[in-house]
């Protein structure tokens, strides 16, 4: 006999990108702009507190929730940068890797049939993680036009019966969209007026070009009842390995996923919240030095690309550009395939990332400079071959 | 020293120096990219930061274990007495012009300057110290330290770094 696979787990399609990762695998000396992570290591006195906590043989579980001083320190960094203040000891939750705490809040608070909004092109685990959840996920199309900002309209038209949550994700992976202050405050009148719950996931939040300070949409007054905010060490401190993520949001909801959290994982990785407790207390000049980086990369790239005849917004956030290869008169999956193919050279196209992305690729601009300017070369040979054709 | 203007600039001008300090090879074409300048506003600025004298040079980092690896470098922590006139200025100036001296520092603390000489052998290290160094009026001891091994220089380190594999993909 074969063993049967849940009905809503097989529904689940495979990722877009599985199929091209298998191939980029499979070929050597490829330039990856696919990498959705920092090129960076972790910075040494990050690394140096794991060690030193291993030293100390800090090895056992911590609390369900997380290790106190983390989580004062995490309730210290988000009420620097949003203006609200969570209670450290029952309204932040330490999870492994925000990816965790999004399954986690959904799983919390949806029953089978509740329909969750997100906006797309988006990070691919939304859609699933809410199917996951018996959810009903509802993408919202975004438009290269609005610089792929949710509008309120959009979200306004989009809620029906059944919508019960909101789920944000600004600074976006791929599109690189931002949300001003008015912006947020928009799509939060709409919250509030509709009576939707708000998951907000602000990985990118550290990463915000040209002066731009992030502005949350938890910063609106009325908004911290309603809203479960996640966010993490990984992107901004180059810590995807170390797996540390975390949800805030009012007591009784953090009481239910530490329901979920505490039978399904106990709690995160010890040495990875020490880890956490050294990024958020002293990391500051670290997080500065990276985003500098990031910022001058992707005027590199952008700039490139707009000259290859590949029209690309410079995105106000996160390190990746999403340049549209429409004029190229392929689609987003042919361009990565057959860039792939002649130059070596992997991005990861559009269509990978729902609705709307297609006519688009994602290029990382976390990505070393010499690596970006080779790749630059490569694509624009790539492009003047078929815009010649 | 000129100022240099809106807080936006000097953002840019730290962005150039960085860059510069970091590979001053880099084509100015590349530089203006990563500015989102015009090359011949980077080619003025750093004109600009030249003239001024903010950049006073442009050096290279060498690998001591690969290049004249018997070349000796010394630190020499000096005692000196102050001048009743222009204190240890003139007498540091003094000190720096000889060849033999790469570095040199007005320290805080238990000496007065920290000069890093570089010389061919052990020989004329002992024969700049003794016979230039302390015969200076004011030099009231010398206490001189040999360099072992470097481990990092400049900012740039001297053994490779093995960095992780990445994935290659990854949403």
């Amino acid at each position: 006999m074969s063993i049967p696979i849940a009905d809503h787990i097989r529904d689940i399609p495979k990722s877009g990108i599985r199929d091209f990762f298998e191939i980029v695998q499979s070929m050597q000396d490829v330039i990856s702009l696919g990498i959705g992570e920092p090129d960076f290591v972790t910075p040494w006195h990050i690394r140096e507190a794991a060690i030193y906590s291993l030293e100390k043989g800090r090895t056992g579980y911590t609390s369900n929730l997380g290790l106190p001083r983390l989580r004062r320190s995490i309730s210290d960094y988000v009420a620097g940068v949003t203006g609200v203040r969570y209670e450290p000891l029952t309204e932040v939750l330490v999870s492994v890797g925000v990816s965790e705490a999004i399954d986690t809040a959904l799983r919390a608070i949806l029953n089978p049939g509740d329909e969750v909004l997100y906006h797309e092109p988006c990070y691919v685990s939304y859609s699933p993680s809410i199917a996951l959840a018996h959810g009903v996920a509802t993408g919202i199309r975004t438009h290269a036009v609005d610089g792929f900002k949710l509008l309120p309209g959009a979200l306004d038209a989009a809620v029906g019966p059944k919508t019960k949550a909101l789920l944000l994700n600004f600074p976006t992976n791929p599109t690189g969209a931002t949300l001003t202050r008015e912006e947020a405050e928009a799509l939060a009148e709409v919250c509030l007026r509709r009576n939707l719950v708000l998951l907000t996931d602000e990985i990118y939040s550290e990463l915000t070009y040209d002066d731009r300070t992030h502005f949350s949409p938890l910063s609106v007054p009325g908004m911290k009842e309603r809203t479960i905010f996640l966010n993490g060490m990984s992107k901004a401190y180059a810590m995807t390995g170390f797996r540390i993520g975390y949800a805030c949001g009012p007591a009784p909801l953090i009481e239910a996923m530490m329901k979920i959290h505490q039978y399904s994982i106990l709690c995160a990785t010890t040495t990875s919240q020490d880890a956490a407790i050294e990024a958020l207390e002293r990391g500051d000049t670290s997080v500065r030095r990276m985003k500098r980086e990031y910022e001058l990369r992707r005027n590199f790239i952008t700039s490139a690309l707009n000259d290859m005849g590949l029209s690309c917004r410079i995105p106000q956030g996160a390190f990746y550009a999403f340049p549209d290869i429409r004029s190229t008169g392929l689609t987003s999956t042919e361009f990565s395939h057959r860039l792939l193919r002649e130059e070596s050279v992997a991005v990861v196209p559009g269509c990978a990332f729902g609705e709307g992305g297609e006519g688009f690729v994602r290029c990382s601009f976390a990505t070393g400079l010499d690596q970006i300017k080779t790749a630059m070369a490569r694509m624009t040979a790539f492009c003047s071959r078929l815009h010649s054709a | 020293m000129r100022r240099i203007g809106t807080t936006y600039s000097c953002v840019l001008m730290q962005n150039l120096i960085a860059l510069l300090q970091h590979n001053p090879l880099m084509p100015r074409a590349d530089l203006a990219r990563l500015l989102a300048l015009p090359e011949a506003e980077v080619n003025a600025k750093i004109a600009e930061l030249e003239n001024d004298g903010v950049i006073l040079g442009y050096q290279t980092v060498i690998n001591r274990e690969k290049w004249n690896p018997d070349t000796v470098t010394a630190v020499i922590e000096v005692k000196i007495t102050p001048e009743r006139e222009g204190g240890f200025d003139r007498i540091a100036s003094r000190i720096s012009k000889f060849d033999e001296v790469q570095s040199c520092y007005l320290m805080s603390g238990g000496y007065d300057l920290l000069v890093l000489v570089e010389a061919e052998n052990l020989r004329q290290v002992a024969a700049f110290v003794s016979e230039k160094l302390s015969t200076i009026e004011s030099v009231v001891s010398t206490a001189t330290r040999f360099r072992l091994k470097t481990y990092k220089e400049n900012g740039a380190f001297h053994h490779i770094e093995t960095t992780a594999e990445r994935l290659s993909v990854s949403p």
